[in-house]
């Protein structure tokens, strides 16, 4: 057994030695003879084990010979070494030195290709099939078999994405215990009898798992597959680069298999310190939004009517957009800065110097979605440079508290380490939220029911009460929704110094933590400097060899979309960002409209973009390297996949309107922005700290709207840009419902109508686990989405009976 | 001097030797092709132009798989497949099973014709024909698709897509287990599976 110091490092003791096949060995106590195999080089073929998942012995391919168990005594018949512990003086004889185990083998193996189709050539996992491959280095060469082989009318859909060829199943149960053990979504279970056991699903409910399409990856054989890629190219035929995970704040490893240019497939990587051997189905299938049709291909140029042209957007080559993004922010004055979540950290390290220095203003903001001053102080004192919880210590954990933030859908690779933790039985989880949910009972979590917008006072009462276990050994986890819950988080930080629990803050977006890093706000410079020391601009004004760097305190996003339509600033450089994600959409595009120039950097045609003066198109992430930083402060490199000349990242378009306006960042390529970066490295000096923040009065816009509080969140899989072009992967997204109390849902009727500040929508209703004067929508998985189409953050909603009842 | 040094039998023999032999094969048959005028036949088991083989039905026999692909140590052919869909009107058919080769590629100036995609095959869909004229005036001429490597249509063959006309599934095809005969087409070397 292993067992953890406190430093976190793992320390071996109680070593069993034993023998397998002549070689003697030591390995931990109550490792299984299949693992002691390959310690000594040995690989006893095997299809149902998996080092993630529970074993099984369902395949009986890892036969060894058992002369001696350590008790003198052998096993009379050759064991299944992947659930056999090793004892101390053990005998084991692999196929590589026994007879009897490689005989054994080869006859399991004979049962196995009994009823598996020899259709190797259409199948998808031929060319990287571990029974292809086991079969010719453990199998006979000859079949002795003579007759049909079972066959069954292929293939069937689990869920709209994963199909299942039954006639190829070995039934090693990977994909069930999958299922059950990681994600805790036992949709598939084994079906009939005998020789006609297979993978199946209850007639009502597929196989809809955020995670399914790991099974697909596990699977020994050809049995599941993709609608996306089944039939797309064969495995010999593909590059494999390793990659990011764009979609959300977790970091996940990723292996692209591309071939001729164009992505076909994602897999997961393995990184047991990330996301282990898993992803969302997100990150695995959401990758066709950088080859759909409308994507930028060239810079575009407005010829303005006030110059003589005819207001319309016109291709244009780089030098001249470059030359006319120059001169009209050179023209429009005071200027901001939104850079969206998506970006990578080199990109907003090139945001950062390009609003300082080229622009003169500290009018930066990454966040283009709800916001306060709070958090703005928030991310100042307490997140920038802060990496003091790792996934590991979701694990070690004694409780974490789950705060405005519902993992399964917002952070995937954090819901899976919290229920790998909490199946342990060693961690507990601690969910503020308005509801028990699906995701949070899989977690076993225990909640605090808060309604939305009063996660402040749950935040304050963990500290009084001790029967919510917050102690040192606790971890406060808080989403980026508690930007719009008052004082929330001050409370948050406030509970953590008084019980010693540690704080992290998981944001939803890849960009976002790198993007507080390097400084894409208006209170820090890049490193975690903050504006308002005079010493922290001055090292960052020697750093870049500018005399001085603006002083005054920044706009965050919301200001500046109030400073545009105020006409306080004159210019917008925007940058993947969608209005509708926005506080406010209607304010956001009418900023956009008053702005006297707008530079837009854009992967794909947009509202922005089609209103822009002069846009250009970026690198979606295959095309360029570049960093995300996890949530936990974990810097994730990752280099391109297809060097394609005419999709240039973010930084190199703002340095080339940089040099336009003859004010040069110093680089023009990533690897030239991360030298910079690390030249500059991290501030020593003083942080920023949350002191002097007033307490935000609890402003209800709303208060009088409704009776009902809403809480919204955004689906994993929902309506985002990044996730259009694959039809099957969106079918698997759950469907747009209105969540409602028992007694709401009884008095309001299977379908309801929301009705907000900002419109109503009628949407189907289903009774959930909420307080009566509580509704939950998706956040956008209707219409334009919650902000755009029925309510602003915060505020209230009334609910009514649907019109169709 | 060396002309001295000759003998006799240097000086006087040896050119009538010479001439003897250019006199001899006055009498022989000639040698020389007069290609591009007269086409002689190939030995029957050439290596020429690949081609693409149907069912007697006129269902493609590639099913996509890439092997060929793989096989190649020219990286000349390139393969796409995609999934055959059993529409009411036969119109997503265009192989047995549920797999069929939607692109297909052969670059003829980079195959070197050493039939090795003819072993990987694994539906016998790829043979060789004897058709040696592989040349032309452009890059992209040379680059074969699969309309130019698609064996002709013979008596009692329909062009795809269509509705599986020889059996109800798959199986009926790759055992052979239907009726009608298969014709062999010309430029093959009876190598249809089919028996």
């Amino acid at each position: 057994m292993t067992l953890t110091s406190d430093s976190g490092a793992t320390e071996r003791t109680d070593l069993v030695t034993l023998t397998i096949d002549g070689v003697q060995v030591s390995v931990p106590k109550d490792t299984l003879v299949i693992r002691a195999a390959e310690q000594i080089g040995v690989q006893v073929p095997r299809f149902c084990d998996h080092p993630l998942l529970a074993p099984v012995g369902a395949c009986r391919q890892c036969l060894v010979d058992i002369p001696d168990a350590g008790n003198g005594r052998g096993f009379p018949k050759p064991q299944a070494s992947c659930t056999l512990p090793v004892a101390e003086g053990m005998v084991v004889n692999t196929q590589a030195t026994s007879e009897v185990a490689d005989k054994a083998q080869q006859g399991i193996m004979e049962f196995l290709l009994i009823n598996h189709p020899l259709d190797c050539p259409v199948c998808d996992k031929g060319g990287e099939c571990p029974l292809q491959n086991q079969a010719m280095s453990n199998g006979r060469g000859e079949t002795r078999f003579e007759g049909y082989k079972r066959t069954f009318p292929k293939p069937i859909n689990l869920s709209p994405q994963v199909l299942l060829d039954r006639e190829r199943c070995i039934v090693c149960q990977r994909c069930t215990r999958f299922a059950e053990e990681i994600p805790g979504d036992p949709f598939i279970a084994l079906v009939e009898r005998g020789a006609m056991q297979q993978i199946g699903i209850a007639e009502d409910a597929p196989f809809l798992s955020y995670f399914a399409g790991n099974v697909i990856q596990i699977c020994p054989v050809g049995a599941l597959t993709s609608e996306d890629y089944r039939f797309r190219s064969r495995p010999f035929d593909l590059v494999s680069t390793p990659g990011v995970a764009e979609h959300d704040s977790c970091g996940s490893a990723i292996r692209v298999d591309h071939r001729r240019g164009k992505v076909m497939r994602r897999l997961a990587g393995n990184d047991p310190e990330v996301n282990e051997e898993w992803i969302t189905d997100k990150d695995r299938f959401a990758f066709h939004y950088a080859t759909e049709s409308d994507r930028l291909t060239y810079p575009q140029v407005r010829d303005r009517v006030e110059d003589g042209g005819d207001g319309r957007l016109r291709p244009a080559s780089w030098p001249e957009a470059f030359a006319v993004a120059a001169r009209g922010l050179q023209a429009a004055g005071a200027t901001g800065v939104l850079t969206g979540g998506r970006i990578t950290a080199e990109d907003g390290f090139a945001y950062s110097k390009f609003a300082r220095v080229a622009l003169g203003t500290n009018d930066i903001d990454f966040r283009s979605r709800p916001l306060s001053a709070e958090e703005t102080a928030f991310l100042a004192a307490e997140v920038v440079l802060r990496s003091s919880v790792t996934y590991a210590d979701l694990e070690q954990a004694s409780t974490v508290v789950l705060a405005g933030l519902e993992p399964e859908d917002e952070a995937g690779m954090v819901f899976l380490r919290l229920r790998k933790a909490t199946r342990h039985g060693t961690t507990g989880v601690l969910a503020i939220a308005p509801g028990m949910t699906r995701g949070l009972a899989k977690l076993n979590a225990r909640l605090l029911r808060t309604a939305p917008g009063a996660e402040a006072g749950a935040l304050e009462s963990l500290v009084e009460h001790a029967r919510h276990g917050v102690d040192k050994n606790s971890i406060i986890l808080v989403g980026e929704r508690l930007a719009t819950s008052p004082g929330a988080l001050a409370a948050a930080v406030t509970a953590a110094a008084r019980t010693g629990a540690r704080l992290a803050w998981v944001p939803r977006r890849a960009g976002d933590r790198g993007a507080v890093e390097t400084g894409c706000l208006p209170n820090l410079l890049p490193g975690g400097r903050p504006v308002a020391d005079p010493v922290a601009r001055v090292d960052v004004a020697s750093a870049w060899g500018v005399d001085h760097l603006p002083d005054a305190p920044g706009r965050d996003a919301d200001a500046i979309v109030a400073a545009l339509l105020a006409g306080e600033l004159g210019g917008l450089v925007i940058g993947g960002v969608d209005p509708d994600d926005t506080a406010d959409p209607a304010a956001t595009r009418a900023a956009i409209e008053a702005a006297s120039f707008v530079v837009a950097l854009e992967l794909r045609e947009t509202d922005v973009t089609r209103g822009a003066d002069v846009v250009f198109p970026v690198a979606p992430v295959v095309d360029k390297a570049g960093t995300f930083v996890t949530w936990e402060g974990r810097p994730r490199s990752f280099e391109q996949v297809f060097a394609s000349p005419s999709s240039l990242p973010d930084l190199r378009i703002l340095a080339g309107i940089a040099e336009e306006m003859g004010r040069p960042l110093g680089f023009r390529t990533v690897a030239e922005a991360r030298a910079q970066m690390e030249e500059i490295g991290p501030w020593d000096g003083d942080r920023a700290t949350l002191e002097g923040l007033e307490p935000a009065t609890p402003s209800q816009p709303g208060q009088a709207g409704g009776d009902f509080a809403l809480s919204t969140w955004k689906l994993l899989v929902d309506n985002g840009s990044m996730q259009d072009g694959d039809k099957a992967y969106r079918a698997t997204g759950r469907a747009p419902v209105a969540r409602l109390s028992q007694a709401a849902y009884d008095a309001h009727g299977p379908t309801v109508t929301l009705t907000g500040d900002r419109g109503s929508v009628t949407i189907p209703a289903e009774p959930a686990d909420l307080a009566d004067d509580v509704v939950w929508v998706p956040a956008n998985s209707f219409g334009n989405g919650v902000l755009a189409d029925l309510a602003s953050p915060g505020s209230r909603v009334t609910v009514t009976k649907g019109a169709d009842q | 001097m060396a002309e001295e040094s000759k003998s006799l039998k240097e000086q006087f023999w040896d050119p009538v030797a010479g001439f003897g032999v250019t006199f001899r094969t006055m009498f022989r048959k000639v040698v020389t092709e007069q290609y591009p005028f007269e086409k002689m036949p190939t030995a029957p088991r050439f290596h020429g132009r690949h081609q693409l083989n149907r069912w007697p039905d006129g269902l493609e026999k590639c099913v996509g798989c890439e092997l060929c692909a793989w096989a190649c140590p020219a990286d000349a052919i390139y393969v796409e497949g995609a999934s055959n869909v059993d529409l009411p009107d036969g119109s997503g058919r265009f192989s047995p099973g549920e797999r069929y080769g939607r692109v297909y590629q052969i670059n003829y100036l980079r195959c070197i014709l050493c039939g090795l995609c003819i072993e990987a095959c694994p539906t016998r869909a790829l043979t060789m024909t004897n058709e040696y004229e592989l040349a032309d005036s452009s890059r992209a001429d040379l680059i074969y698709e699969k309309q130019d490597l698609l064996a002709p249509l013979l008596p009692g063959m329909e062009e795809p897509p269509h509705t599986m006309r020889l059996g109800d599934d798959e199986g009926v095809y790759y055992r052979g287990e239907f009726a009608a005969p298969a014709p062999s087409a010309p430029g093959t070397t009876g190598q249809e599976a089919a028996k």
